[in-house]
């Protein structure tokens, strides 16, 4: 069928047989919120779907939910995820693997309603598992992996699936859907709710305090935090895991956690994350045909950040450019380049690495753009400096 | 809610590194918390339950006569006093004994 990139997320969320939908409508999220509704009104989805007054209950609901043992999805981004980051931070502590579309959009302010990556790169350290989509289909296919990776017992984590918004939320791509009865052989048995419960037989306190720093709260604080990160490690092999599985059954294969496009004769990269990655790789495909000898690195999971895959894939290349569609404030570049930065010290040479902002607000990062970051990260590899990030979309 | 799994809670079989989770009460004795403590008048007091009705932590206790708050518990946020139709209790500090 065809459809745009929100359609494909719903599709992929009926096809995940969820019991309790929250939405609360935002753009460009809100005809995902849409097309959820009608799913519901015409019986493709069987789930209680809430219509709450914001989307700080809207996730309050699916703790409530989840801890009932339901299976549960939402949708949010920019000031309505901004609005949710009370009990968006107390998610993965309380181990609740809810499944959630981001798609993104720019931060206010300056007013935008449009495309960004902003939103979910500022909440990307506080315990869900982020990935990021390039095409429609990827977006299907990643909402129903998210709910196997999520529910893993070795997780048991929250799991942000992102799109970007107008230019995946909108634009209109051929898509597969997947065989029901395959996808429920896939899923397997759901269990949400096998280690914290809203149950009458078996009354608890889920999420008590836990004392203060005279008693044993510090400790116990500490064991709790060291399971969270245990667990996001746990992901960088169940991830894997679960694309392989997905690969086999369905024929579609994606670089679960770092794809590497033309890479291997390459003496330099670009870094791109998102659907920004098709213009990319055109890009490249140009510059090969002029005897360019550079590749396209293309971040899928941000979060766990996949620090080895990544190191593997810097070590074939001697200079690299990143292109980010957010901003880091604090360090005067994109949040990609700064923790690839990180990255770049477990690699046994140092290389020069270039910073690139672009389609803020927005804008389109065109193949013209890519020729830019090329061009600008091919004069790194000769030894010159590129101090400052250079910003794609400015005038 | 259609589909909703169903097995019994086995708190055995959860890794102590998972997600917090009481299962015995253990008593908070609040009352170490107060700065002020609520006396009632005997004389004035009616009976009439408001006390009892507003207190936060729901430690007002019925006597005979009159109602009080039990002092293990109450933090001594004075809502009582404010709220007493009959002006029958006050607020006086607590001192060191």
């Amino acid at each position: 069928m065809v459809c745009d990139g929100n359609e494909a997320a719903a599709w992929g969320v009926a096809l995940s047989r969820p019991d309790v939908v929250a939405v609360y409508p935002i753009t460009p999220q809100s005809s995902l919120a849409e097309y959820i509704s009608q799913f519901v009104a015409d019986g493709i989805i069987q789930a209680d779907l809430m219509d709450v007054e914001g989307e700080h209950s809207v996730l309050s609901v699916l703790h409530g939910a989840c801890l009932a043992g339901a299976r549960t999805f939402t949708a949010s981004c920019g000031q309505g995820l901004a609005f949710m980051f009370e009990p968006y931070f107390r998610t993965p502590p309380m181990r609740l693997p809810i499944v959630m579309s981001i798609v993104t959009r720019d931060g206010i302010t300056p007013q935008s309603v449009w495309g960004g990556q902003q939103d979910a790169m500022t909440v990307r350290e506080v315990g869900w598992i982020h990935m990021y989509c390039e095409t429609a289909q990827e977006v299907l296919d990643t909402i129903v992996m998210a709910y196997k990776i999520a529910e893993n017992r070795d997780i048991m984590l929250p799991v942000n699936v992102n799109h970007d918004g107008n230019y995946l939320s909108y634009g209109v791509e051929k898509v597969v859907l997947p065989d029901q009865e395959e996808v429920d052989d896939f899923l397997g048995e759901k269990n949400t709710n096998w280690h914290v419960a809203l149950d009458p037989e078996r009354p608890m306190s889920v999420d008590p305090l836990t004392g203060g720093a005279e008693g044993a709260g510090p400790a116990l604080f500490v064991r709790y935090r060291k399971g969270s990160c245990k667990a996001m490690q746990n992901a960088l092999r169940v991830i894997q895991e679960v694309h392989e599985d997905w690969g086999e059954r369905f024929g579609r294969i994606y670089a679960p956690l770092v794809e590497e496009y033309r890479l291997e004769d390459a003496k330099y990269a670009i870094v791109t994350i998102g659907s920004m990655s098709g213009a990319g790789k055109d890009a490249v495909d140009l510059a090969r045909e002029s005897g360019e000898k550079v590749g396209l690195i293309r971040i899928k999971t941000v979060r766990p950040f996949p620090v080895q895959t990544l190191r593997q894939a810097l070590s074939r290349v001697q200079a690299v450019g990143v292109v980010d569609r957010a901003v880091s404030f604090g360090w005067n570049c994109g949040p990609m380049y700064q923790e690839l930065l990180s990255t770049l010290y477990f690699l046994d040479e140092r290389i020069p690495a270039v910073s690139f902002i672009g389609g803020l607000a927005g804008a389109d990062i065109t193949i013209e753009h890519f020729n830019r970051v090329i061009e600008t990260t091919a004069k790194a590899l000769r030894g010159e400096k590129f101090s400052e990030p250079i910003w794609l979309n400015e005038k | 809610m259609r589909r909703q799994a169903r097995k019994p809670f086995d708190e055995s079989k959860i890794p102590n590194d998972l997600c917090p989770i009481a299962t015995e009460l253990i008593d908070l004795k609040t009352g170490d918390w107060r700065a002020e403590r609520p006396v009632v008048d005997r004389d004035k007091c009616v009976k009439c339950a408001t006390c009892w009705l507003y207190c936060p932590t729901q430690c007002v206790q019925e006597k005979p006569t009159w109602f009080e708050a039990n002092l293990e518990i109450c933090k001594g946020c004075g809502i009582c006093a404010d709220e007493c139709p009959h002006h029958a209790i006050t607020m006086e500090e607590e001192l060191e004994e």
